[in-house]
């Protein structure tokens, strides 16, 4: 197979995007299990990271278009296609550092609606898509899940009221394990898929692959192992929320608040409404902190939260759009594009550096002297 | 544009109802062990909470197994 150089460039970018993808979304499947120290947070990153390697394998099943229809995939070059995946990276950089769960799946449609408006015109985005696939999702999503674990926490509650709590504490961890696990698994069968897919469609319009081909084996393997990669790495900072600042998280909390977003994740995957996998699992801690009572919800962390989601598709998109303009003007566009989205990643990296989140203070509270709601 | 109520509900009930089975069977298997527990500190044998403790657990799994298989198929 040769590849000619663009081609080569959105399989890296693709990659790359996997990768911030794996790291951004661990926190989904095991920030209530570090939380709560049902798993160690090396051991929780690391299972997860084989789970989504394992669920990038499992599913056989392709996304068919690059956007799910989103953008009109006849106008969709490779150009477009790498600067969509660089608002993509860029937004999702930026919303670990602070530390935010938003959804990768968004950042993606975003940059790639940015870019495509821009090299192919507005016509090439097509919105009442985007309101259907990805607006109505964001709305119903943290609410499905929330009245869900609600509901499930509060059972969980009610049943076991009586029974010893030494029994309970160590049972439910079992439980959040088992829970968290499927949630993983789920996720890479996901998220991996939609990288999958991205590559395998540029390989086909280059005319590397035939027409209505799957992912070749390599396309697989190193889709999967950029989002273990990235899984395994931790997104920590996100954990951090996830786990620890939205509510406090008892183990019975976080077993309700897994089974709820691993049921809400399987049947909406199966009954043909796709929801995102990150606003599935924020609505499942948020129900599972109002199902048990006294347990506080900080809805001022919550309302950030909302704010990312809400920004998430418009920011990727405008970045995905300058990247775009630039990208067009000729291979140096590309290069230049490229080279800038590198330097932006570092920045961010080191940005990190001067206030690091590891495994070892994952689970530490706020610093003293901050306000619990900042 | 076509907004899918109709599924969006379907996937509610869904997987409230799921979550609803799944939880609850789990909380009785967390009593029954609990209630082993107190009844072999009381000198008794405890093997019908923990029977009943199993097949809650069991019935959890093969739950969780079908949730597997959903995601593979």
């Amino acid at each position: 197979m040769d590849f000619s150089l663009i081609v080569l460039v959105v399989i890296v970018a693709a990659l790359a995007f996997d990768f911030t993808n794996g790291f951004h979304d661990t926190a989904n499947a095991m920030a209530t299990s570090i939380a709560t120290g049902a798993l160690k947070p090396r051991v929780a990153v690391a299972v997860s990271a084989v789970l989504n390697l394992v669920g990038a394998f499992l599913s056989v099943e392709v996304a068919k278009t690059i956007s799910g229809g989103i953008v009109d995939d006849t106008k969709v070059t490779p150009v477009i296609i790498f600067a969509g995946l660089v608002g993509a990276i860029v937004w999702n950089l930026v919303t670990w550092l602070i530390g935010l769960p938003s959804s990768s799946s968004h950042a993606l449609f975003g940059g790639l609606i940015g870019a495509a408006w821009i090299a192919s015109g507005s016509d090439a985005v097509h919105f009442g898509k985007v309101v259907e696939k990805v607006l109505i999702p964001a709305l119903a999503s943290p609410v499905v899940a929330g009245i869900v674990a609600t509901l499930g926490t509060f059972l969980v509650y009610r049943i076991t009221a009586r029974a010893k709590q030494d029994t309970v504490g160590r049972t439910f961890k079992a439980g959040q394990i088992a829970s968290a696990s499927l949630v993983s698994l789920a996720h890479g069968t996901n998220d991996a898929q939609k990288t999958m897919g991205v590559i395998t469609l540029t390989l086909i319009a280059s005319g590397s692959l035939a027409p209505n081909s799957g992912p070749p084996l390599w396309v697989i393997l190193t889709a999967g192992t950029a989002i273990a990669l990235g899984t395994y790495l931790g997104g920590w900072r996100i954990i951090q929320t996830m786990g620890k600042k939205l509510t406090e998280i008892q183990t019975p909390q976080g077993f309700a608040a897994e089974t709820s977003a691993a049921a809400v994740i399987l049947t909406s995957a199966h009954l043909g409404f796709a929801l995102s996998t990150t606003h599935v699992c924020s609505g499942g801690i948020i129900g599972s902190g109002l199902g048990r009572k006294l347990a506080e919800v900080r809805w001022g962390v919550a309302g950030k939260m909302v704010l990312a989601w809400a920004l998430t598709l418009p920011a990727a998109a405008i970045v995905g759009a300058v990247a775009a303009e630039v990208s067009t003007l000729g291979s140096w566009g590309t290069v230049l594009v490229g080279l800038a989205g590198v330097v932006v990643a570092l920045g961010i990296y080191l940005a990190s550096k001067r206030n690091p989140v590891g495994a070892h203070s994952v689970t530490e509270s706020e610093p003293a002297g901050r306000p619990v709601n900042a | 544009m076509h907004i899918d109520w109709g599924s969006l509900g379907l996937v509610l009930v869904v997987a409230l109802a799921s979550v609803v089975v799944l939880t609850s069977l789990f909380s009785f298997g967390v009593v029954g062990l609990s209630q082993r527990d107190s009844a072999r500190a009381a000198g008794g044998s405890g093997s019908g909470p923990l029977a009943g403790a199993v097949i809650c657990f069991a019935l959890c799994a093969a739950i969780v197994g079908y949730g597997i298989y959903l995601i593979v198929a």
